[in-house]
């Protein structure tokens, strides 16, 4: 895992938004910027014409070394959105299986005159060594990276909750489920403490939450019902099946009984609460139906707001 | 020192000439951010039947590749259809054009209009395009090095200033 340096690789110079390769270690201003600018996005996203020539002539290329069609599909919306030219690679299925090394691809694809790569990739930190390695006019930005983080689905988590509660600094959030496995997590963490949220709270059982994850400033709690008492926000995580290496878990069964967001337990969060998860849903494994698709959740805005974010960050990092 | 106009005197004297001019199709645009005090002064004004529109031309601008990104961008909103419109498109300093060019583009990715016009409280010369104002408050001449801004008071009250370009 990178380490945090003096030099931020994400900032240039001047202290702006070169790559996007974490929400960890970017400043307060650079999160607002970012939210900020996504809200007009939002706007051109509900026009007729939902495109504007901002990165006219620009070329985006999707670097997915692991599967992963929804956030691929977000990026390549947000680019041509922008009026980019959007080249897809499955990787996975291409150079890597002849050996080609993760440097070589990208050297060979920036001698094709690219300016933003979105890299998603199986190993944590691999945006980061593309990031050291291409030229000064060309941008990573991290469409998630193992266990690590998944910066841009943070920033829209954060756009989401800032849509429907205006202010992060009275808030009581709760992430549910599957911290362990969750890159989608630990953004969101970093974002939701850099912003003033008073208070996030992480609610699953003991093997599905990292060690020493307290250190993160957030509250642990085993207990569903007495975590989501009073919380503004509920953010679901997926129980992540394939990622799923030893015996961790009794049964899909048996976490829904204990972990799974149904109506009766919601009932302890606000009255006004949202309901939130990252997609792809398992709908009775950690949440209940009636709830994905009920008058709380805000599932899918939350996809739309994800492609006004993704075209802040990269009309942003793609002007830096 | 130049001694710049009033814009408090401006206002109502372009308000009379445009109110000269509207049409049942006539519909109102103002530019953030300076546009957009000078047009909600002058809507009320004209009577005229749609809310007024709100536009930032963030995404359109020319220099987005040198400059980047301005921070902040405001929301364009557009309450009204703009096929078919006469639009009053309104601005407060009209300088080398380029702000108008991007509105422009802007505005057709809503609609095809009958017409737009250019509406401005003070023209500075200095074009760098061809764009013309039909409606200006006053011409202005601005001293090498300065630039010419609306301000608007707490009290709402809009005036005409010159800053140090930056």
């Amino acid at each position: 895992m990178p380490r945090s340096s003096p030099h931020n690789p994400q900032l240039n110079a001047n202290g702006e938004l070169q790559h996007l390769l974490s929400i960890e270690g970017l400043p307060r201003e650079i999160l607002v910027q970012i939210l900020d600018t996504a809200e007009p996005f939002a706007g051109v996203t509900e026009r007729e014409v939902k495109k504007v020539p901002l990165m006219r002539g620009k070329s985006v290329f999707n670097l997915f070394f692991e599967a992963s069609t929804r956030t691929r599909t977000t990026f390549e919306i947000a680019a041509k959105r922008l009026s980019a030219d959007v080249i897809n690679l499955n990787v996975a299925v291409s150079s890597q299986t002849k050996g080609e090394s993760l440097l070589d691809t990208v050297a060979n694809l920036s001698a094709m005159q690219a300016d933003v790569f979105v890299v998603r990739h199986g190993s944590s930190g691999a945006p980061y060594l593309i990031a050291r390695h291409v030229k000064p006019h060309e941008h990573v930005i991290n469409a998630g990276d193992g266990r690590h983080a998944h910066p841009t689905q943070g920033l829209l988590d954060l756009y989401t909750i800032r849509h429907y509660k205006k202010d992060f600094t009275r808030l009581t959030v709760a992430i549910v489920g599957d911290v362990l496995h969750s890159r989608v997590a630990r953004s969101l963490i970093h974002g939701l403490t850099t912003l003033g949220v008073p208070e996030v709270r992480v609610i699953g059982p003991q093997t599905l939450l990292p060690a020493g994850v307290e250190s993160l400033g957030v509250r642990v709690f085993h207990d569903m019902r007495s975590g989501l008492k009073d919380c503004d926000v509920v953010v679901m995580l997926r129980l992540q099946n394939e990622r799923m290496n030893g015996a961790l878990l009794p049964s899909a069964q048996e976490f829904f009984k204990h972990y799974g967001l149904t109506a009766d337990k919601l009932a302890l969060a606000k009255p006004d609460a949202i309901v939130m998860h990252p997609g792809p849903m398992n709908r009775g494994v950690e949440i209940d139906s009636s709830v994905a698709d009920g008058p709380h959740s805000v599932i899918l805005p939350q996809v739309t707001f994800g492609i006004a974010v993704r075209m802040a960050v990269m009309s942003i990092v793609a002007s830096n | 020192m130049t001694k710049l106009p009033d814009a408090e005197i401006l206002l109502p004297k372009l308000a009379a000439e445009l109110k000269a001019l509207v049409t049942p199709a006539s519909a109102m645009i103002g530019l953030h951010t300076g546009g957009a005090w000078l047009a909600e002064r002058l809507h009320p004004l004209l009577g005229l039947k749609d809310p007024l529109g709100l536009m930032d031309i963030a995404f359109y601008r020319d220099d987005y590749a040198k400059e980047g990104l301005k921070h902040d961008p405001k929301r364009t909103k557009i309450p009204f259809e703009v096929e078919g419109r006469d639009l009053l498109l309104v601005d407060d300093v009209l300088y080398t054009g380029r702000t108008v060019r991007a509105a422009m583009n802007e505005l057709f990715d809503y609609g095809r209009p009958k017409s737009i016009s250019l509406v401005v409280l003070a023209d500075r010369g200095g074009r760098q395009l061809p764009i013309a104002a039909q409606h200006v408050g006053a011409q202005v001449e601005v001293p090498a090095g300065k630039r010419l801004r609306l301000k608007r008071a707490a009290s709402g009250k809009l005036s005409l200033e010159l800053e140090d370009a930056a």
